[in-house]
């Protein structure tokens, strides 16, 4: 059985899944929802990676490239804004997080 | 081709099992080295589709510092992990009803789709793997001339996530001493040296 486009992009569809369902369940560890849009963007990723290799077009790969970037500065910007508001408030639960009354 | 097909389904289910557990760990340390598998095993999914920069590119950036920046994180916050279960059961269903819903829309777009007969021709940068061109090479060359200014744009974004990172977290702590060179070099010996006449037998 040949592995077509359809095997990768079954895994990204679930590992995407898998960043949403994170994001709704933990709703005391404002870290493990990062992790989840980290998930996310790896599901985004690959599905990139895997059309730019069934169909031969280079772009999606340096569109990936750019992608981790914002991945990378998104991570560092978001987990700066976790320890700041860590050490305001000693807590870093989602529902405490409501000094916006957003 | 067995080999492949072999290393596809190994990576792809170790991927998505680690993800899972991702979710599901208790401990969030746990959480960071499971996602450091997956990190690894989508590089596997990567050099398998001959992506072979990008899945280097992948550990390094993903697993060499973005994953040891979460667990930086996780290990100098103190946590309390006991109550993070807490709410799990009252979230579980609308999260299972949205993540049910986004699956069965995924499935149905993967299952629907067609590529259109003038796909060759609307490529933007073709690639063929066979001409002996590697993929690092044939990536380098798109970006630094096509793509250049993109790819300019991406290192501006590193650069204010570097200095907005270093803002945000950087607090001025009281009472400690720094050398501050400008004003060691703004001294004049008039303002900090007197000349004073003392009498023989006496002091100042």
């Amino acid at each position: 059985m040949v592995v077509g486009l359809g095997h990768y992009l079954t895994v990204a569809a679930i590992l995407f899944t898998l960043g949403i369902f994170g994001i709704f369940l933990n709703r005391k560890n404002i870290i493990i929802i990062l992790m989840s849009i980290e998930l996310m963007l790896l599901a985004v990723n690959i599905n990139l990676v895997s059309f730019s290799a069934f169909l031969g077009d280079l772009v999606g790969q340096v569109f990936t490239m750019f992608v981790l970037t914002v991945a990378a500065a998104e991570a560092a910007i978001g987990l700066a804004i976790v320890v700041v508001f860590y050490r305001n408030r000693g807590s870093i639960e989602v529902e405490d997080i409501n000094q916006m009354k957003g | 081709m067995i080999i492949a097909t072999f290393a596809f389904y190994l990576f792809a289910v170790i991927a998505v099992i680690s993800g899972t557990l991702v979710i599901f760990a208790r401990n969030p340390v746990h959480s960071v080295l499971w996602l450091i598998l997956a990190f690894f095993n989508a590089a596997g999914l990567f050099v398998l589709l001959g992506a072979e920069f990008l899945a280097m590119l992948l550990v390094v950036v993903y697993v060499g510092a973005v994953a040891v920046l979460f667990l930086f994180v996780v290990m100098m916050l103190d946590l309390n992990t006991l109550n993070f279960r807490e709410g799990f059961q009252s979230y579980m269903p609308i999260g299972l009803a949205i993540g049910a819903v986004l699956l069965a829309e995924l499935v149905m777009v993967g299952g629907g789709w067609a590529l259109t007969p003038e796909l060759q021709a609307l490529r933007a940068m073709p690639f063929d793997a066979a001409t002996g061109v590697t993929n690092t090479e044939a990536l380098g060359r798109i970006i630094y001339t096509d793509y250049v200014y993109f790819f300019q744009a991406a290192g501006v974004i590193l650069l204010v996530a570097m200095i907005g990172a270093i803002m945000l977290t950087h607090r001025e702590v009281a009472g400690v001493k720094r050398q501050k060179v400008a004003r060691q070099f703004a001294r004049q010996p008039g303002d900090t040296l007197e000349v004073k006449k003392v009498q023989t037998g006496r002091g100042i």
